[in-house]
């Protein structure tokens, strides 16, 4: 919330999980072509961390972790690095979104699929990680709650 | 031996989403609904759905318990019914 | 009305227990959509995907081949309702300037 918890175990523990959250989001990512996972799961993961982070710590000592108010624009860069890859795939002479025919010589079409997929899993992963991380900002930050509070009490 | 486990986990699934509905703390249903989603996260993968069951995981038990603690830090602590 | 609620959730829980025991058991190979053709002799998508994933994408997991490139249109509509999710929680708490 806005202010730090005053718990130092809630403190310590949060602290300590963070960075494996972390480190567990980006080998979800990164590990999506072999094993269960990918870009939405490990981007859920670290907005996850993100967040437990802006619990316990508070709004402004969790600020070194991640800024707020620029989550919503990266949100929209994640969202364009999805529809680029459409869209060079589609320059590269293809249908849209059909990673085939990327315009990288080189590469045989199986390694270009390979190379879409991760390109879009990178796209859908910081499109969600920073959306999550967008709506828990402006929940935190809305000054809304006396009024809406007082039609139930 | 699976079926026992997974009758375990459906009991576990079902009782948790009555106590969620009754407890009058907001925490602790909370709390509750987690154990819910992690619960059938587990009957999941029980089933062979492993990536749906890690969605669940994460989603459900993560992220979505903390929106609600979230809303609940915004209003109140206990119910009003 | 309490006895009105539990008559109708008494109802949607034997509906759904008779749905459930209509469905063929779990990881059987002769149901329906495990077959490579089905009643009609019309190809089914399951058997194709498992055939070809690894091939045309040289990806281990098949789950993210259907998802990411053959089904690429609706990971990325997905990806846009989470966006518009949060555009939207934006534009309604957002505090106006005066």
């Amino acid at each position: 919330m806005r202010e730090a918890s005053t718990s130092p175990i809630i403190q310590v523990a949060i602290r300590g999980l963070m960075p494996v959250i972390q480190l567990v989001g980006l080998y979800v990512f990164f590990h999506g072509h072999y094993s269960p996972g990918g870009g939405f799961q490990g981007g859920v993961l670290l907005a996850v961390s993100v967040m437990l982070g802006r619990l316990a710590l508070g709004l402004e000592m969790s600020q070194v972790v991640f800024r707020s108010g620029i989550a919503v624009g990266l949100s929209a860069v994640g969202v364009m690095i999805y529809a680029a890859t459409g869209l060079a795939a589609l320059l590269g002479g293809g249908e849209f979104l059909n990673y085939g025919f990327l315009p990288i010589p080189g590469l045989d079409p199986p390694a270009l699929r390979n190379l879409g997929i991760l390109l879009i899993e990178a796209g859908v992963t910081v499109g969600v990680m920073m959306a999550l991380i967008a709506i828990y900002d402006e929940i935190v930050e809305s000054r809304t709650e006396s009024s809406v509070l007082a039609t139930f009490e | 031996m699976h079926w026992q486990i997974e009758i375990l986990l459906l009991v576990i699934l079902v009782v948790a989403a009555l106590t969620a509905l009754q407890l009058k703390n907001l925490l602790a249903a909370v709390v509750t609904l987690n154990i819910f989603s992690f619960m059938s996260a587990a009957l999941m993968v029980s089933m062979g759905a492993i990536d749906v069951a890690f969605t669940e995981a994460v989603v459900g038990a993560g992220a979505v318990g903390i929106f609600n603690i979230l809303a609940i830090f915004r209003t109140t602590r206990r119910t009003l019914d | 009305m309490k006895t009105l609620n539990r008559i109708l959730l008494l109802a949607l829980g034997v509906v759904l227990a008779v749905a459930v025991a209509g469905l063929p058991p779990r990881g059987d190979i002769q149901a329906p959509s495990h077959l490579a053709a089905n009643a009609t002799g019309a190809p089914v998508a399951g058997a194709y995907y498992i055939q070809n994933a690894y091939r045309h994408a040289r990806t281990p997991n098949m789950v993210t081949v259907i998802l990411a490139d053959y089904r690429g249109f609706d990971t990325l509509g997905e990806t846009l309702v989470v966006f518009t999710g949060a555009i939207a929680v934006l534009f309604i708490l957002r505090r106006r300037t005066p």
